[in-house]
């Protein structure tokens, strides 16, 4: 009852679809450095998903205009997304945090509740319910369609972790029709009815879920699941057909099948169809013998040969399961001591293992690594699970923290190879920089006066300044003729006129074209302006990588020198916390096997029990076999003696004296086959029957009492002194070589030949 | 003096087991504690990664230089691909075989930073070559060439592949 309650309670938190990774890709993705974080967080690599979100975030925020950036049309999912990346990576405080922030941030009700659903969720998982159901009490108001299921579902679970089955059911029943949640939903609202009492309600919700239909993972597991704790409740209200046929919908192959096919086997057993009970644990014993439930099933199924009085299979079973126990008792020695000698933690480390998803079973499969055989089994505690998965994840951030020390060194040595390439370089290129930089910028100037000059042409027309330069120089000989002329009294009229007619001409030219000139100098200032736009680009083109070049090199030092310190400081808290995660997991790891061991050893002993007790039987039953014969044997004798008499009485005087003492030995021989031969085995049979009855009586509750063990290592000694169990085993493995195990049957089911140690050891 | 001497084996052998019970406490109390350091030594390491990052970006690919092909799968894309090959200005400057649950990652919607690397403003070849499986379990073999516009700012080059085209966003 406590197994069952122990299971059921562990099922209500294990029974949860809704707990992996939520964050999806946006319809429209605009920012493909949130596309790259999506996917590494679709391949489950935490920690680069993490780091690249967070780089996008710091810059997201380090802009002056966010808005302006990509990442602002998913800021709100980036934000949720880190929150989920956390949790994924276990780091549920930062993750809190985040969420908070979220919450406590002016955002919409939807994205709001959103949060608290997140934040309810992360209190559920670290075994807060208290303050998670505080977190969903604060939801108001709109949900997300997406959340529509899972948060009453949410809601559910968090009220039977509280105690509140009541209100649990009122909205599990409403979740029935809820196709994501096909199956979890029917499994705890089962399970909430019978920690109210509701059984049989209860058990009709377990058996819906039982029955659930679908191929995926997670329908079949909680399929699984929901049939075996139905099962193991029939069992224990001795409804041993139903229990059968709930255990029989489990999967063969699954994480449940070996309970199931155990649990089977004792529905079966438990009927008295003991031949019903062989399928299954028939099946059972031939799987992974590390496994609790073949462990046991090797001692059932012998059981149930022994109830149906094949004694020898049972005999030879049993001796198989002392094997295999005794393998695996030095296995777990081997394991315990090579653990002790710090090679698991190593071993859990190997790199090459990682990229097989089935890593766990491949380690046991390793030859020389007898600390990881048992690592399938220590991984079903979750204790165990969540250090193992720190202490994996430690190793990956050592190992990154190593090769990021690598990256500064090349860091270092690029910027020292840059500033020896820069240094001697840039002064010269400075010095005709800045000539350049002098008449660009005189240039410049005189664009811009020219501009300014044709701009204010448009208003206040000035043909002189659009002059040609010949006219300029005629004009300016015209001035000076003039001068010249005006200094003389004596100057010809005509000359006058002349050099008066020439300015006229020139002056003409120049204002009738003064518009077409006008139109070539816009003209030309544009190309001009072309060509300083060009000049600009080369300009700016240069100092930035003028800039580059000074950057490239400069202001590295700090950062590197800091980033030194904290992969350090980082190094050495990671190293620490590995050694003392590492510490943690042998001595979880020890502790376990050590129990394993011990439960075998207790198996073991009940093999060795089990094993004489089926010999004990197939001796008796031969015994019983052998006075059988004997008993016909003589009747057959008494009818011959019989009929010699009559046949002597028919011919009288004919058979002499001799023939007569001959006739009578038969008689005689009755008599000596009667006296040792007969009597001692019946005899035997007798003692053996009173002698297996308790055995009888211990063998059928399953188990072997407490007090019931010193009788049998007692007798053994008596016998001869107790065998260690190598020294057992040897024996077994020397029977088995020698050709006399296992042993073929006779259809009577005793054994052809009994090792005479075990004779003996049947006799004592 | 018996009854002293049995009192005090009663006394250590119950300090024994109170400290056998005390040890088991100390470790699980070991495991949640140890468990929030770790949460918070994470939480350091990857402030170092996201420095790192930045670092890296600012040292290697310097934004007026900086040129980055996404490689993402177009909507409902449920073919197999194998590999993908990119050249820039017809130097083959990326690679990559896909793994399993790369494709997985790129069928939810994830966008792989196929190269990284560092081209001068001005205008580039890249070309974009795919190799995989159509559903029917026939190969697919395709290339195409685009012009990409290298401006002052990062290029982003977002590259969509599908069974039957591929399209470049220069973003």
């Amino acid at each position: 009852m406590y197994r069952l309650f122990v299971i059921l309670c562990s099922f209500i938190f294990l029974a949860s679809p809704a707990m992996a990774v939520s964050t999806t890709a946006p319809e429209e993705l605009k920012d493909l450095y949130l596309g790259e974080t999506l996917f590494y967080a679709f391949q489950e690599e935490w920690f680069e998903a993490i780091a690249r979100l967070d780089t996008e975030l710091v810059q997201h925020y380090g802009l002056d205009q966010p808005q302006l950036d990509s990442l602002f049309h998913h800021i709100g999912l980036a934000e949720f997304a880190v929150g989920d990346f956390e949790l994924a990576y276990r780091m549920h405080q930062r993750a809190g945090r985040a969420i908070k922030a979220v919450i406590n941030g002016n955002v919409e009700e939807e994205v709001r509740n959103e949060a608290i659903y997140r934040l309810a969720r992360i209190y559920f998982q670290k075994d807060q319910p208290v303050n998670a159901q505080h977190a969903l009490d604060r939801i108001q108001g709109r949900i997300p369609e997406s959340l529509e299921d899972d948060l009453p579902f949410l809601r559910s679970q968090v009220y039977m972790v509280n105690g509140r089955f009541d209100e649990a059911i009122n909205v599990l029943k409403e979740l029935q029709s809820a196709k994501s949640l096909k199956g979890f939903s029917s499994y705890n609202l089962g399970i909430a009815l019978l920690r109210v009492g509701k059984v049989t309600e209860g058990r009709s919700y377990l058996d819906q879920a039982g029955r659930v239909t679908g191929d995926t993972n997670l329908t079949s597991a909680i399929r699984d699941k929901a049939n075996l704790v139905l099962g193991d409740r029939f069992l224990g209200v001795e409804d041993f057909d139903g229990a059968k046929e709930v255990f029989d919908r489990v999967r063969l192959e699954g994480p449940f099948s070996n309970r199931a096919l155990l649990g089977s086997g004792w529905a079966d057993v438990s009927a008295e169809r003991y031949e019903r009970a062989l399928v299954p644990w028939t099946i059972l014993v031939e799987r992974e013998v590390t496994n609790l439930a073949v462990q046991e099933g090797m001692l059932a199924l012998p059981y149930a040969y022994g109830k149906l009085g094949v004694y020898s299979k049972a005999a030879v079973l049993y001796g198989r399961a002392l094997d295999a126990f005794g393998t695996e008792i030095d296995k777990l020695g081997a394991s315990i001591k090579s653990i002790r000698e710090g090679r698991f933690v190593a071993a859990l480390a190997r790199e090459e293992l990682k990229q097989d998803a089935n890593w766990v079973v491949k380690l046991r499969e390793l030859p020389e690594t007898p600390e990881t055989y048992y690592l399938l089994e220590l991984m079903a505690s979750h204790d165990f699970q969540e250090s193992l998965k720190n202490y994996l994840d430690l190793e990956q951030l050592r190992k990154k923290l190593g090769n990021w020390k690598g990256d500064l060194n090349a860091f270092e040595e690029l910027v020292a190879l840059r500033r020896t390439y820069y240094e001697p370089l840039l002064p010269r290129i400075d010095h005709q920089f800045r000539q350049l930089d002098s008449q660009m910028k005189l240039r410049l100037e005189q664009r811009d006066r020219i501009e300014k000059r044709l701009h204010a042409m448009l208003t206040v027309p000035r043909p002189d300044y659009l002059a040609t330069a010949p006219e300029r120089v005629h004009l300016e000989r015209i001035s000076r003729l003039e001068a010249k002329l005006a200094s003389r009294s004596d100057v010809p009229a005509d000359l006058t006129s002349r050099i008066k007619r020439l300015r006229g001409v020139i002056e003409w030219q120049i204002r009738t074209d003064y518009d077409r000139r006008l139109t070539e100098a816009f003209k030309h200032l544009y190309e001009l302006n072309q060509y300083i736009e060009k000049l600009q680009q080369q300009y700016h083109s240069f100092v930035r990588v003028r800039q580059a070049a000074t950057q490239s090199y400069e202001g590295y030092d700090d950062p590197i020198r800091r980033q030194r310190i904290h992969i350090a400081e980082a190094e050495r808290e990671v190293g620490i916390l590995m050694a003392r995660q590492g510490h943690l997991l042998e001595v979880m790891a020890v502790t376990e096997l050590t129990e394993r061991r011990e439960r075998l050893e207790e198996f073991l002993v009940k093999a060795r029990f089990a094993i004489a007790d089926s010999y004990d039987r197939a001796t008796r039953a031969q015994a019983e076999d052998e006075v059988k014969q004997q008993q016909e044997e003589l009747k057959q004798q008494e009818e011959t003696k019989k009929q010699d008499q009559t046949l002597n009485e028919i011919k009288p005087q004919v058979v002499g004296q001799d023939q007569q003492q001959e006739l009578k030995q038969p008689e005689a021989g009755k008599e000596q086959s009667q006296s040792p031969g007969a009597a001692q085995p019946q005899m035997r049979g007798e003692e053996l029957l009173q002698e297996l009855k308790p055995r009888e009586k211990i063998k059928e509750q399953g188990q072997v009492p407490e007090e019931a063990q010193p009788q049998v290592e007692s007798g053994n000694t008596s016998a001869e002194p107790e065998k260690s169990r190598q020294e057992v085993n040897k024996e077994d493995r020397a029977r088995e070589s020698s050709g006399q195990a296992p042993m073929e049957q006779k259809p009577n089911g005793i054994p052809e030949q009994l090792p005479a140690a075990e004779k003996e050891e049947v006799k004592s | 003096m018996k009854k002293m001497l049995t009192i005090m084996v009663s006394m250590v052998l119950l300090c024994l087991c109170s400290a056998v019970v005390f040890g088991q406490d100390i470790t699980r109390e070991q495991l949640k504690g140890l468990d929030e350091q770790i949460q918070e030594i994470k939480g350091d390491v990857l402030g170092i990664a996201t420095e790192l990052n930045q670092l890296e970006e600012r040292l290697l690919y310097p934004s007026n230089s900086e040129i980055a092909v996404f490689m993402a799968l177009a909507e409902g894309g449920k073919f197999r691909l194998d590999s993908v090959e990119i050249q820039v200005d017809g130097k083959p400057v990326a690679y990559h075989l896909y793994t399993f649950k790369e494709l997985e990652a790129l069928q939810k919607g994830g966008v792989q930073r196929v190269y990284t690397g560092n081209v001068k403003t001005g205008t580039h070849d890249i070309q974009v070559s795919f190799k995989g499986k159509t559903n029917g379990g026939s190969d697919i073999e395709r290339s195409e060439n685009f012009k990409v516009q290298k401006k002052v700012r990062p290029a982003f080059v977002e590259i969509r592949l599908a069974q039957d085209e591929i399209t470049l966003n220069d973003r």
